[in-house]
């Protein structure tokens, strides 16, 4: 019995391999660590002692080296949620159709071409069709709207990829048992199809959050200004935005505080995280335990 | 005698039969499940189907619920008309299929909770009313001899029930369609042997309420319970009778009476 379990020297090197590998994938996890430690602390130490509440919520005076950031802050709320209302029904209806009824023919490969390709877009690129298209083609001119739109389009793979990853994961025995009972495909996807998969429905919708709020490029043509000395007041007027405020405060305005533009950052991250944080955690109250 | 139970009207009362089925052929892709089979099930008979793996007997049970729309590769010839309507002119295949209850061998729980599996399709049917449903769920889940093992919780996650238990709550959902055919194929499998014998007994008691058709891979089982039983080997309906006839009687194919005496092979 004993020589059973002993390790033969195949064992041994495998075992140590096994070390070996553990070890290294897991100092690999670990590094990823550092660029965001750095990141957050670089921003914390050198941004945190601008942050006051007048910085949050007063107009920036005095060419923008005083005050404080309101109107940017407000101007990339609104303009996330604008883009969200705009590109979650869109794509979320758009993934149920290539999920649960779209056949498998050349039309449906083409439109799955064509959103892997709207992903690859540069930045850039969608502001100057947001300009042509929004601003001047449908006279929505500069604009929250326009700007909003713009960033929806942008988006909108990543909500359709989400949804639709998350819907197959939904497994096809589910929908043929429910189908079987003589239910419709909607009757199917309303009660057991989307039920599971808003989890993933979700997690679109931070990845979306983070990558609108950050984005410069395609708001500057279309409805984000540099300055303006009132607040929008409703989606046809033009905005601030904190992602161009970071550019114009870092690199536009001489004589800028150093601290400015890191309080500036410090404040988009954060709200990033708090948008997200509420998904993650609508997120987790829905996930709740193992469905199956 | 085996040739005349075979096709038309049943000859003693003459009524239509509940499910006729005439020179039914289905193949996958180029690929033959099942070739020429024609046979007619009485209403209220607990109708056999009995054979080795891959006779075809369970493309035989997809095609009466019209499963074949859910597989581009599956297709259907000939006819297959439930009380005298052929099945793929019904212009509401929803209604169809809500009408046959059907239990696969491989069980499924919906993510739904034991209570919501079970009122599914009622609620798919419109029913709202709280009370009834309440009646429902705990009628079918005790007829399929599961009810004292989850009436206290009936909140729990359907899909995470042991494989048994799941077995069982597809068999009381197929029961909450209230159906007018019932399908089981090879439900057993899953299942103890003394839970078995009691969903034996519930479906003995089922056959004054509606049509079975019993897929089972214990020809004992459909010696236990079928009236008739048909013998499918590779795609053919090799033989088809008073099932009792399959094991003493006169067949039509030696090949049968070798299957049900476990001679074969
Ligand atoms: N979905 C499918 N795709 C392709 N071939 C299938 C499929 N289902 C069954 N078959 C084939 O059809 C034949 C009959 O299968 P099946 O109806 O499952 O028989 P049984 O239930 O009697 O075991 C087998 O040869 C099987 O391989
Ligand atoms: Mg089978």
């Amino acid at each position: 019995m004993k020589t059973m379990f002993e390790a033969t020297p195949i064992n041994h090197k495998n075992l140590g391999r096994q070390k070996l590998f553990r070890f290294l994938l897991g100092s690999m996890t670990a590094l990823l660590i550092f660029p965001v430690i750095l990141i957050m602390g670089t921003l914390i130490y050198k941004g945190a002692p601008v942050i006051s509440f007048d910085f949050l919520f007063s107009n920036p005076t005095n060419g923008m080296t005083e005050g404080g950031i309101f109107p940017a802050l407000l101007g990339t709320i609104l303009l996330v949620l604008v883009a969200l209302l705009a590109s979650v029904p869109l794509g979320v209806a758009a993934a149920i159709y290539l999920s649960e009824y779209a056949p498998d023919n050349w039309f449906t490969r083409i439109i799955n071409l064509a959103i892997i390709n709207l992903a690859g877009v540069p930045s850039i690129v969608h502001a100057l069709f947001g300009l042509g298209a929004f601003v001047i083609f449908f006279r929505f001119g500069t604009s929250i709207l326009a700007a909003s739109l713009t960033l929806a389009i942008m988006t909108l793979p990543v909500v359709i990829v989400a949804t639709r990853e998350s819907l197959q994961a939904v497994p096809m025995a589910f929908r043929e048992a429910c189908w079987n009972m003589g239910a419709t495909r909607w009757q199917t996807i309303r009660r057991i199809v989307l039920p599971n998969a808003i989890t993933g429905i979700l997690t679109g919708v931070i990845l979306e959050v983070s990558r609108t709020s950050g984005e410069t490029a395609p708001i500057m043509f279309t409805g984000a200004v540099f300055f303006l000395p009132f607040l929008p007041q409703g989606v046809f007027d033009q905005t601030m935005a904190l992602s161009l405020h970071l550019f114009v405060v870092s690199t536009q305005v001489p004589e800028m505080p150093e601290a400015v533009p890191y309080g500036v950052a410090l404040v988009l991250i954060a709200l990033v995280l708090m948008m997200n944080s509420l998904s993650i955690a609508l997120r987790m109250y829905l996930r709740g335990k193992k469905k199956w | 005698m085996v040739s005349q139970e075979n096709a038309g009207p049943d000859p003693q009362t003459n009524t239509p039969a509940k499910l006729h089925v005439d020179d039914l052929s289905i193949h996958y892709g180029s690929h033959a499940a099942l070739e020429h089979v024609s046979l007619d099930i009485q209403e209220n008979e607990i109708f056999g189907i009995i054979g080795p793996a891959n006779a075809g007997k369970t493309s035989f049970l997809k095609a009466i619920n019209r499963m074949d729309m859910f597989d581009p590769n599956m297709k259907t010839r000939g006819s297959i008309q439930l009380n005298g309507h052929n099945i793929r002119k019904v212009r509401n295949v929803y209604g169809l299929r809500s009408r046959i209850g059907v239990v696969f061998p491989l069980p499924v729980g919906l993510p739904l909770s034991v209570y919501d599996n079970v009122a599914l399709a009622p609620r798919l049917r419109g029913l709202k009313d709280k009370a009834e449903l309440n009646v429902i769920v705990e009628r079918c889940l005790t007829r399929a001899a599961l009810w004292d093992e989850v009436k206290d919780r009936l909140d729990s996650l359907g899909s995470l029930l042991s494989g048994g238990q799941q077995q069982r709550l597809t068999i009381a959902r197929a029961l909450s369609q209230e159906p007018e055919l019932l399908m089981l194929d090879e439900f057993s499998i899953a299942v103890d042997p003394v839970t078995t014998m009691r969903i034996e007994d519930v479906l003995k008691e089922l056959k004054s309420e509606m049509t079975i058709i019993l897929v089972t891979n214990l020809v004992q089982q459909a010696r236990r319970l079928a009236d008739r039983t048909a013998f499918f080997l590779e795609g053919k309906c090799l033989d088809i009778g008073v099932t009792e006839d399959l094991f003493t009687g006169e067949v039509k194919d030696q090949r049968t009476r070798d299957y049900v005496e476990g001679r074969f092979g």
